[in-house]
């Protein structure tokens, strides 16, 4: 079983691959398209990668759920987040820092949820 | 000129593993200002090539049913170069496929020297993906008959024919 600096580092070697980034702009705060500069098909890559570099098998939308908050879920209205939208955040992306996004619940901030802590809280979930 | 940038497959190991060719030929065009007095195939053109070679890979694992999109490639390193007269060899495996896409590694040889390898990663649409409207056309791995390809050398050859001829 693999500590969590090991799976740490990890992640880090996978982002550093797929994304072209120096290892230590991959901090645990760091959040992929803000911070890191991913695009929408990197998170392909990155997911191909993780699977590849863990042993491990990620459903379609399971690390990064597509379309959680778009202006047709009913889950946004004048450009925050509903209650009812930030529960269903706190379902799909439980490994997110969902408390710190309910306070701000802007949805532009959503891209933030993605961060390199998130993505090792759900690797450890699924190697454990 | 058609955008055919392998020859045929010399192996097809479906899920798995394709191996393709590419003759250069002093015939193209592009090689007589790539570059004048010492022509040398594109490096855009190999990796081309290469995701041609990895793309029908990923494609005729599940039938062909998706739009196979050159999405990414990650990492790609030129060791060599290839010139007139130099039969390429495309090696892709490939690495994961799914629902939403694929990658493959792929190197590309000349006899024993390697001359380029890389990693490249394809997203699948389907026709009817509203995207797929919004996407250059230039990315699409098939196109213009690109399956072709497949189909090449399987009419046989002329060297079995010469074979029966001087029996």
């Amino acid at each position: 079983m693999p500590s969590s600096e090991e799976i740490f580092q990890k992640v880090q070697g996978t982002l550093f691959d797929a994304l072209g980034v120096d290892e230590d702009e991959v901090t645990p705060t760091a959040t992929l398209i803000g911070d890191l500069g991913a695009e929408s098909i990197d998170f392909l890559d990155i997911v191909f990668r993780l699977e590849k570099n863990f042993d491990i098998k990620i459903p379609r939308g399971e690390l990064f759920p597509e379309n959680i908050a778009s202006s047709d879920s009913g889950f946004v209205v004048d450009g925050k987040v509903t209650p009812e939208g930030i529960a269903q955040l706190r379902e799909k992306m439980p490994h997110a820092d969902i408390d710190s996004f309910a306070k701000d619940p802007q949805v532009s901030r959503i891209q933030d949820l993605f961060t390199v802590d998130m993505i090792c809280k759900f690797i450890s979930a699924r190697v454990r | 000129m058609r955008w055919y940038w392998v020859d045929k497959f010399i192996e097809f190991e479906s899920g798995h593993r394709a191996r393709s060719v590419k003759n250069v030929s002093l015939a193209e065009e592009h090689l007589h200002d790539h570059f004048p007095g010492f022509p040398v195939m594109p490096a855009s053109l190999m990796i081309e090539g290469m995701a041609q070679t990895g793309g029908i890979l990923l494609g005729e694992k599940y039938e062909f049913q998706y739009n196979v999109i050159l999405a990414k490639v990650p990492k790609v390193t030129f060791h060599s170069w290839a010139c007139p007269g130099d039969q390429l060899i495309y090696t892709a495996l490939l690495e994961n496929a799914g629902k939403e896409g694929g990658s493959v590694s792929v190197t590309a040889t000349v006899g024993d020297r390697l001359v380029a390898e890389a990693e490249i990663v394809f997203a699948h649409l389907t026709s009817e993906d509203p995207q797929l409207s919004r996407i250059d056309q230039k990315n699409f791995v098939f196109r213009m008959n690109l399956l072709d390809i497949l189909t090449v050398g399987k009419a046989g050859s002329g060297a079995a024919d010469s074979d029966a001829g001087s029996n």
